[in-house]
């Protein structure tokens, strides 16, 4: 993990950090929400966190223009919320709730907006990276100057249909931002143990592809680079590679008991890395806010949290005819 | 306010554990996040962390308690000024949140693959007296794609060689000539990552037609097929269709041994989600196929190269379809039913002929897809005939033919005079010899020897 430079934050505004600073506490406060209603039963079958991750999404977020898509793993609540998606109903999704984006049937890891031009929430690691760069062949066919982001993970990266995908990709110079989120374990596995490469996004080169490491947990950094990505995939470069140099806090599912880092790694990055609390640091230390507004956003974001737990509890489970509706369209 | 801190569930299928160790004490200030305490569930010692800030006002549960049930208030958590004693006063008492467990009282007959009581469509496929021209199965699939490319701009064809070298079993030919690289797109080796990219394509808006040099090799792309393919429309709550077609040559060829000759009729029907059609003659293949590139589903198109030379009339019409869901009594009989779909039309109809000579009058039914399947046809002509006899060409386990027997069973039963006689390819990999690849064919005289059979004589 590399060793956070100084942000350089004069051109960034006030309301701009006061944006990442309230869209990364929103995925942490609902994440551990979704933590807790999953201890409660009421979140069932496999739930994987964001925690740690938020500056990743939030940052390219902040890179995309309204048209844009996205398309993820299993690991997508955060980029949900980060896109626009309701707390609500993604949290009545994962309540299994007729509330929620898939009227329950799809859980919390298949979850879709066309509005928002979120395309899941796919289950089969690696899957969503051919899903990903399909999408920007779309865009490219229609002629339009849409940029796709693919985020995938360290282990997805060892998958073959991302080389596949990569190939092609590059063949015929599709608008897609590969997001490689390096959090460092693939389930219980560290990136040392399945590689010897040393990155990810170097291979990329094999297939011509640019790239380059990001800090993740610098929501700054994150987007700087993101522009960069976008830009290139609209002036019609071809794709580009994001590795973010990430963290999750928690276990890979709810069901991890994490026994294969030690507890002091994850406090480290947890009191040395935080990307809530870089932003925090930048607000008060440039002057841009009090710790009185921040708490004032902590307690609003809270509700809006709380909200959405009322609701995933209260929505009603799907009615029994929904068993048969939405197999053919 | 007071908050109960209750017993977690920590995997999907825990319902108690064991609290094994505090790491906090009354009286601990505790931060969201921070360890409370470790658990031991029924795979692992979990460690489990808290959500809200506060104060632990009181531990309820002492470590090394085991059978502590999920949901269980374990300690309670008070804000600054707030006293145990206030917490005393709150009772805490366990929540039951039993999750609901519906009953399936849905019917049998809502499920989309299974047999329903419906309206045959007994309507001409075209209108009588039409023009018709002899045209074989590849010219009659190059045409259903090319007008339906004029017809729709978003439909395009991708897959290994289908471009340049103008198809590998010449279907595409003429195709780029006409719709220029950007809509007959020529892959890289790469089955897996085009039909992902292909999907993803129509998620995006398109229709793709992807081209499958052969089956055989869709099988390295078969999780974005299922998966992603089939699945979405209902994972996305309805949100998310997948208009694409998957197509190419499928089932044996010739002497081109086992990795190259399987018939994937029964896989890919047992998808919901899917739809399956596998036409015999070259009029079935263009009204199918320009079907199946209007239907919003993913469907899974199955050709076979032997058939591609063969002739048949193609009606002369500018615009036609055929609906899915509709079979085609090819030959009208009174003494037995045989079923059957694709290349086993030709063993079916041929010992038809040959059956007539002996006076046997077989009804031949081609089923032309095998999701929706036509059961209505199938059982009409069964409680006429009382016998049936299925001919496929895939392997005998789980085959189209089981399924039909057993809903031939259920809806039939009392009309049967014979078991049905399932015939299928031989349960082994397909052999090189060629005198072994002949045996582990179906044949026509298998076909007339099981007819006979039904009909004890």
């Amino acid at each position: 993990m590399a060793i956070r430079k100084p942000a350089e934050i004069s051109n960034v505004s006030k309301d701009e950090l006061l944006g990442y600073y309230r869209d990364m506490l929103l995925i942490r406060r609902f994440e551990e929400k979704a933590g807790q209603l999953y201890g409660m039963g009421l979140i069932g079958g496999f739930c994987h966190l964001y925690i740690g991750q938020e500056a990743v999404v939030v940052g390219l977020e902040a890179a995309a223009k309204e048209g844009d898509k996205r398309v993820t793993s299993y690991r997508d609540h955060g980029h949900m919320l980060a896109c626009g998606m309701t707390a609500n109903g993604v949290m009545a999704e994962l309540t299994g709730r007729t509330g929620g984006y898939s009227k329950g049937k799809g859980g919390s890891m298949h979850m879709f907006s066309k509005e928002k031009h979120f395309y899941g929430g796919h289950g089969i690691v690696g899957a969503q990276v051919p899903i990903g760069a399909g999408l920007s062949f779309a865009d490219k066919y229609l002629g339009n100057d849409n940029v796709t982001f693919a985020y995938f993970g360290d282990g997805a990266a060892n998958q073959g249909q991302v080389y596949e995908t990569y190939n092609m990709a590059q063949l015929w110079n599709l608008p897609v931002v590969f997001v490689i989120e390096n959090n460092q374990y693939a389930m219980g596995t560290s990136v040392k143990r399945s590689t010897k490469s040393p990155s990810l996004w170097e291979r990329g080169a094999a297939y011509g592809i640019k790239g380059e490491k990001v800090d993740g947990m610098d929501v700054l950094a994150v987007k700087a680079a993101g522009e960069k990505a976008v830009a290139a995939c609209r002036a019609g470069e071809g794709p580009y590679i994001l590795e973010m140099d990430t963290y999750r806090y928690r276990g890979h599912s709810m069901s991890d008991p994490a026994k294969y880092r030690s507890r002091d790694e994850v406090e480290k990055m947890r009191s040395e890395k935080d990307a809530i609390e870089h932003v925090r640091d930048l607000l008060l230390t440039g002057g841009h806010a009090t710790d009185e507004d921040l708490k004032a956003i902590d307690k609003d974001i809270k509700a809006v949290v709380n909200e959405s737990a009322e609701f995933a509890k209260e929505s009603p489970e799907p009615d029994l005819s929904e068993l048969w509706t939405d197999i053919y369209a | 306010m007071a908050t109960q801190v209750l017993m977690p569930a920590l995997s999907p299928t825990m319902e108690e554990g064991t609290l094994a160790k505090w790491l906090v004490k009354e009286g601990d200030t505790v931060k969201s996040g921070q360890i409370l305490a470790e658990i031991e569930t029924d795979k692992a010692t979990m460690e489990f962390e808290a959500v809200d800030e506060g104060i632990i006002g009181k531990l309820l549960i002492a470590e090394g308690t085991s059978g502590v049930k999920v949901n269980t208030p374990i300690a309670v958590l008070v804000e600054e000024g707030e006293s145990v004693g206030d917490v005393a006063a709150e009772a805490p008492k366990a929540k039951e949140e039993a999750p609901a467990t519906p009953h399936m009282d849905v019917p049998a007959a809502t499920v989309p693959g299974a047999p329903m009581a419906g309206k045959r469509d007994t309507s001409p496929d075209w209108p009588e007296g039409t023009e018709m021209k002899t045209m074989t199965v590849r010219e009659a699939l190059r045409e259903a794609m090319a007008e339906e490319m004029r017809g729709n701009d978003r439909v395009f064809l991708m897959g290994e060689e289908v471009g340049e070298y103008q198809g590998a079993y010449k279907i595409s030919q003429g195709l780029l000539d006409e719709f220029g690289p950007k809509r007959v797109v020529d892959t890289p080796i790469t089955e897996h990552g085009f039909a992902g990219i292909a999907v993803g394509a129509a998620f995006g808006g398109l229709n793709p037609i992807v081209e499958f040099m052969t089956f055989n090799f869709a099988m390295q792309a078969i999780d974005q097929i299922i998966n992603s393919a089939a699945k979405t429309l209902y994972m996305s709550g309805g949100q998310m269709g997948c208009p694409i077609v998957f197509r190419g040559p499928n089932g044996a060829a010739a002497r081109v041994g086992a990795q190259h000759s399987q018939d994937y009729a029964a896989w890919y029907a047992q998808i919901p989600g899917l739809k399956v059609v596998m036409p015999y003659s070259a009029a079935d293949a263009k009204g199918l196929l320009k079907q199946a590139i209007r239907d919003p589903n993913p469907v899974i198109f199955l050709e076979n190269e032997i058939m591609y030379g063969r002739s048949f009339e193609v009606p002369v019409l500018d615009d036609f379809t055929i609906p899915f869901g509709k079979a085609r009594i090819w030959r009208e009989g009174k003494d037995v039913t045989i079923v059957s779909f694709g290349i086993g039309m030709t063993y079916a109809l041929e010992a038809a002929e040959k059956l007539a000579e002996e006076g046997i009058e077989a009804e031949v039914i081609d089923l032309r897809t095998l999701r929706p399947i036509d059961y209505e046809t199938v059982l009409e002509s069964v409680k006429k005939t009382n016998r049936c006899v299925t001919v496929e060409e895939g392997f005998p386990v789980g085959s189209i033919g089981n399924h039909i027997s057993a809903t031939i069973m259920q809806q039939a039963f009392d009309y049967l005079d014979a078991p049905v006689i399932n015939l299928a390819g031989k349960d082994v990999p397909m052999p090189y010899a060629a005198n072994l690849e002949k045996l582990a064919l179906v044949t026509t005289a298998e076909v007339i020897e099981a007819v006979k059979s039904v009909c004890y004589r």
